[in-house]
């Protein structure tokens, strides 16, 4: 279905919106090159993990978009939608943009996971607690998608999806905790660890933060693009109000005619 | 509010009892999960009464399902969305009303689903105070999350497979809760066993009724 | 409703668009309706005329444009304007497993209207006996409609909207209602009714608009009515009091069989 009537271009991007996005997709892949490098060559194995300590270079920054930045993002766009004052297409859009490419990062994560687990546990999947809120997390993600996919119109999908995104975001936590105490056997957390030193140190550090930089930048450009394709998207097939005002109106004067004929 | 409360939650149950959906078709289907969970267990009575805390509140899970998407295809004949918001109808009075109804429900299906689970498991049950409030808090955070995204997935034709994949992940606390409170009270543990749980489920309650007094009125409006 | 307020017009559309995802239901209405006046919309299907009562309910939100329904907005302020205004639409809003009492009796309480007038009202519509006890779904299209209509006449709420009311009623049934805007239009109701078969109200209504396109493009004067467009204001000025319905002691038009 091609709209015949659109004589307006679409959404123009400014030039400098693309050149900002142009600069973060370049960045973003230049980090993520620099820290394959260094996470595979130029740091040393670990003493007990050997060569498995260098997905911690991938892991945790891939982890920290899933379960942190796209979850937030979404949770709080999503919120800025419902809440009338702020209320504007751009929070819904982001939100959808953040859940799609969140749930990438949270396979991701989970697949990176099971490669770690699987030596160090001796099992591809663990019941443990950060692995099954991520999972939770990764159900409620795609049940939110699924809805988005239903046939609606603009305005009453995002209404929805927002409230879903609302309900499954005051969820979290409380699932979060449940698994929590359900049980746990994953490792602390190794970076917001205060003794910090003892445990990394050198190049390793440093090509640690650079992964999560890397991370989050490839997490940004993904994002920005999405949200350039759902604003494409939502052009396509829209009418211009005023072409569809003036087609409705003219319903009237096609009926006076047939009858006059 | 809470005269719409005591005139929806009625009318709910005035048509299930008119009707007998949860109870002749409902209640049955739970039984039916529970002989279904031991065929796929084996025989052996010692590990049915080891599960049968959790295949107890999967089997009320499922049930949830059913009685929230009846409690909305009620709604959806005849446009009685549309007769409901025409008649002014207070939407924290409807949401509590109807998730009421969804509650009272569930409480009876719960009661069968026990019994079927003590008689056919063999599950002893030492503090069954424990369990009984358990049940109690547990269905009230499912009828409340059940109504709200019953609500959200009213207009929608294919809500009947969408409506489980939402609900279900959300409900996931209450499984684990409810099960963790129902382990303790079949060892007879002390109430202090399933009290983090038990608190977990006042919070889990506690937010989901809040929220859908404030959000039911949008939603309706909105769908 | 301060005393002092001017009298503000029953409905006031003005410049009204609805759209339903990109279709316009409605494009650029303007109407406005005096309190009191009974006023015909007549128009080919799917020209808008639904919407238009739909915008005045409140179910349908206003894409642009400006609407007021009894000095309300019905978006905002849709509680307060919902209990006032009644929609007969093409659905009846029943529950099939409740009996026909059962249904008005919630219809009628949910609205916050008086329970006492629901056994005149069907009676007056000829749901009586054991009809009364029937469950909802197994009547008829014409009978929901009564039953429909019932608690419309149980309400009587100060305005109504009404979505081709006579169709699917039979030839008593027909007359019943008639009697019913007669003598809803003496209490002061303001009555908006939606028909493409304008026969059967022409001679009720004060005038008649014609929805095309989703827009008002014709009016005419109708010389029915019991009382003219002013003629209420002039009776109660400025008080948009709530409108009395008669004592249901008159004679019982329009019985229907008992359902099988």
């Amino acid at each position: 279905m091609i709209p015949s009537r659109n004589v307006h271009a679409p959404p123009a991007q400014s030039p400098r919106a693309r050149w900002a996005v142009g600069i973060i997709g370049i960045t973003a892949v230049a980090a993520t090159a620099l820290t394959v490098w260094l996470g595979l060559w130029v740091t040393p194995p670990d003493q007990s993990q050997g060569d498995l300590v260098r997905l911690v270079y991938i892991h945790p920054g891939v982890a920290w978009v899933a379960l942190y930045l796209a979850f937030a993002l979404a949770a709080v766009s999503s919120l800025l939608f419902l809440w009338t004052r702020t209320r504007s297409m751009f929070w819904d859009r982001l939100a959808a943009a953040s859940v799609e490419v969140g749930v990438v990062f949270n396979v991701c994560t989970l697949i990176s996971g099971s490669i770690w687990g699987k030596p160090t546990w001796g099992v591809w999947w663990a019941w443990d607690a950060r692995l099954t809120s991520t999972a939770v997390l990764l159900v409620l993600f795609l049940g939110y998608l699924a809805l988005r996919r239903v046939p609606a119109e603009p305005d009453v999908r995002a209404k929805r999806s927002a409230f879903v995104a609302l309900f499954a975001a005051v969820d979290i936590p409380i699932v979060h905790f449940s698994v929590l105490w359900w049980r746990t056997l994953h490792q602390g957390a190794t970076v917001l660890n205060p003794n910090l030193s003892p445990t990394i140190h050198g190049s390793m550090a440093w090509t640690l933060l650079l992964g999560f930089v890397a991370v989050t930048l490839v997490f940004v450009w993904m994002l920005l693009v999405r949200y350039r394709i759902g604003v494409l998207e939502d052009y396509l097939g829209t009418g211009e109000l005023d072409v569809a005002l003036r087609e409705r109106q003219a319903e009237g004067a096609v009926t006076d005619e047939e009858e006059a004929a | 509010m809470w005269r719409d409360t005591v005139l929806v939650a009625g009318k709910d149950l005035r048509i299930e009892a008119r009707s007998k959906v949860a109870l002749s078709q409902v209640a049955p289907f739970g039984i039916v999960a529970l002989v279904l969970f031991a065929f796929a267990l084996g025989p052996d009575r010692g590990l049915m009464a080891k599960g049968a805390p959790g295949l107890f509140w999967v089997a009320v899970l499922f049930c949830t399902v059913l009685a929230v998407q009846r409690s909305v295809s009620v709604e959806s004949a005849d446009g009685a969305r549309d007769g409901l918001r025409l008649s002014g109808l207070d939407p924290a009075g409807l949401f509590l009303g109807k998730s009421a109804a969804v509650a009272a429900q569930l409480v009876v299906l719960e009661a069968v689903l026990a019994g079927g689970v003590i008689l056919l498991y063999g599950a002893k049950v030492e503090v069954p105070w424990l369990i009984v409030v358990s049940c109690l808090l547990g269905t009230v955070g499912l009828a409340a999350t059940g109504t709200l995204y019953g609500a959200l997935s009213a207009g929608i034709r294919v809500r009947e497979t969408l409506l489980p994949f939402l609900l279900l992940p959300i409900a996931a606390p209450v499984l684990l809760a409810g099960t963790r409170i129902w382990q303790a009270a079949m060892a007879g543990g002390t109430a202090s066993d399933g009290s983090p749980w038990l608190r977990l489920l006042v919070v889990f309650d506690a937010v989901y009724v809040a929220l859908g007094i404030v959000v039911y009125g949008p939603i309706q409006e909105s769908a | 409703m301060a005393p002092a307020a001017p009298p503000s017009p029953a409905i006031l559309l003005h410049d009204a668009v609805a759209l339903s995802g990109r279709f316009p239901l409605l494009a650029g209405v303007d109407l406005e309706v005096a309190t009191g006046e009974t006023v015909l919309v007549e128009g080919p299907n799917g020209a808008g005329k639904t919407s238009l009562l739909r915008v005045c309910a409140g179910l349908v939100r206003l894409a642009s444009g400006r609407v007021s329904v009894l000095g309300l907005d019905p978006v905002r302020q849709r509680n307060r304007v919902r209990r006032r205004v009644g929609l007969l639409s093409h659905a009846s809003h029943l529950y099939d497993d409740l009996s026909v009492r059962e249904n008005v009796r919630f219809a009628v309480r949910a609205a916050g209207a008086d329970v006492a007038r629901i056994d005149g009202a069907c009676d007056r519509l000829g749901l009586s006996g054991r009809l009364l006890t029937t469950s909802a779904g197994k009547l008829s299209a014409g009978q929901r409609r009564r039953v429909a209509l019932a608690v419309l006449a149980a309400r009587w709420p100060e305005l109504w909207l009404l979505d081709e009311p006579h169709a699917g009623l039979d030839a008593s049934a027909r007359q019943t209602l008639n009697q019913l805007i007669d003598e809803a239009q003496a209490s002061g109701v303001t009555i908006l009714i939606a028909s493409h078969e304008s026969g059967f109200v022409e001679s009720l209504a004060t005038r008649a608009v014609t929805v095309t396109g989703g827009r008002v493009t014709d009016h005419r004067p109708l010389g029915g009515g019991s009382l003219g467009a002013e003629a209420p204001s002039a009776l109660n000025p400025g008080q948009p009091s709530a409108p009395t319905p008669p004592s249901p002691d008159r004679p019982v038009e329009g019985r229907v069989a008992h359902v099988a």
